[in-house]
């Protein structure tokens, strides 16, 4: 009964502090302009094959079942609002935010993913000065592609290890968090390098970004468990049909 | 396990609200430059470092108070499409 009551007031709850954490501007996607044309280009053409499968994907989702929809609308929301609120870390003095790939994954798959934080992303660069539309593919990679994969293996191989549901989503939305600017120090590291060697590049550009990461990764693996935890109450039946879980298989195994 | 699931899942949602919370509201206490975006700390940073800058975007909406306009409103239509599709979801099921 108690957490019943709970339980009403909650979701709204978190609705409400996304609705109020949504302020301007710190983007932390990679800025228009930042990479040179023939790096950017680059990124655009490894990120089509995934928007191509994922765009398939989708369709193929929403004409076989009804109940796919909400589920997209809810986590193109998520992404969206996600992936643009700025989240203070007191320990490293700045600002920075979740990506929320990582629950988009698992529960509608990874090219699912990839499409949803494609047009996060575009929506954010087109209106709200947050990312670029010349570095949208380098940005589609990094959150889309390799946050959505790692946190959907990661999630997939805890789960065939029989690691408990919530412990494996959390799981996954950490490595989500990380594998995405892990992703963002690479392009941004060969596109800014000019005669300079990568590596050194890369490592500093990764240890800058751990103080802020660190911690988001673990409050974005925080809100990934929750997510999927509360699906699993409410709704078991759409976790199985969105074969997040087997039909009658408890979370533990 | 089903019924410890979920006390665990409330225990994370609640930390989580609370994060939000205590996090969201701390900004205003503070001038903007001591909370830089890891984009200003980061990446430009670095691309600067190595001659390149970041350009103003096609649709720059970063004028005045344009910019919280366009972000408040981008957060209230993803809070009511989250609310919205979070309904539609959990109310088929009790609906049956």
């Amino acid at each position: 009964m108690k957490f019943r009551k709970f339980n009403a007031i909650v979701p709204p709850a978190v609705m409400l502090c996304w609705l109020m954490s949504v302020t301007p501007a710190y983007a932390m996607h990679i800025s228009e302009g930042i990479l040179p044309f023939n790096w950017a280009l680059l990124w655009f053409i490894i990120a089509f094959p995934f928007m191509a499968v994922g765009l398939r994907r989708v369709k193929q989702m929403a004409s076989v079942d009804l109940s796919a929809k909400p589920l997209m609308g809810l986590m193109a929301a998520v992404v969206f609002i996600i992936s643009c609120m700025p989240i203070p870390v007191p320990t490293a003095g700045t600002c920075s935010h979740p990506c929320g790939t990582g629950i988009a994954a698992i529960l509608v798959g990874p090219f699912a993913s990839v499409v949803i934080a494609g047009v996060a992303l575009l929506i954010q660069a087109l209106f709200l000065a947050h990312g670029g539309l010349s570095t949208w593919g380098a940005n589609v990679v990094s959150m889309g592609v390799v946050g959505s994969f790692a946190g959907y293996f990661a999630f997939r191989g805890l789960r065939l290890l029989r690691v408990n549901l919530v412990v494996a989503a959390f799981a996954a939305g950490i490595l989500a968090d990380w594998a995405t600017y892990l992703a963002t120090s690479v392009e941004l590291a060969s596109g800014i390098r000019g005669d300079s060697p990568f590596l050194p590049l890369f490592w500093k550009i990764l240890v800058a970004f751990i103080p802020t990461q660190l911690p988001l990764g673990i409050l974005e693996g925080a809100i990934t468990a929750g997510m999927v935890g509360l699906l699993y109450r409410k709704r078991p039946d759409l976790l199985v049909k969105m074969k997040v879980i087997k039909e009658g298989v408890k979370t533990n195994g | 396990m089903a019924k410890y699931g979920g006390k665990i899942c409330n225990i994370v949602i609640f930390l989580f609200v609370l994060l939000i919370f205590t996090f969201s509201l701390q900004p205003s206490a503070f001038s903007q430059d001591s909370w830089p975006g890891v984009d200003e700390s980061v990446v430009e940073k670095y691309a600067k470092e190595h001659g390149r800058e970041a350009s103003k975007p096609l649709i720059n909406t970063d004028q005045g108070d344009l910019l919280l306009f366009v972000f408040l409103a981008a957060g209230a239509m993803g809070g009511f499409i989250a609310g919205y599709s979070w309904r539609m979801l959990t109310e088929r099921k009790s609906g049956k």
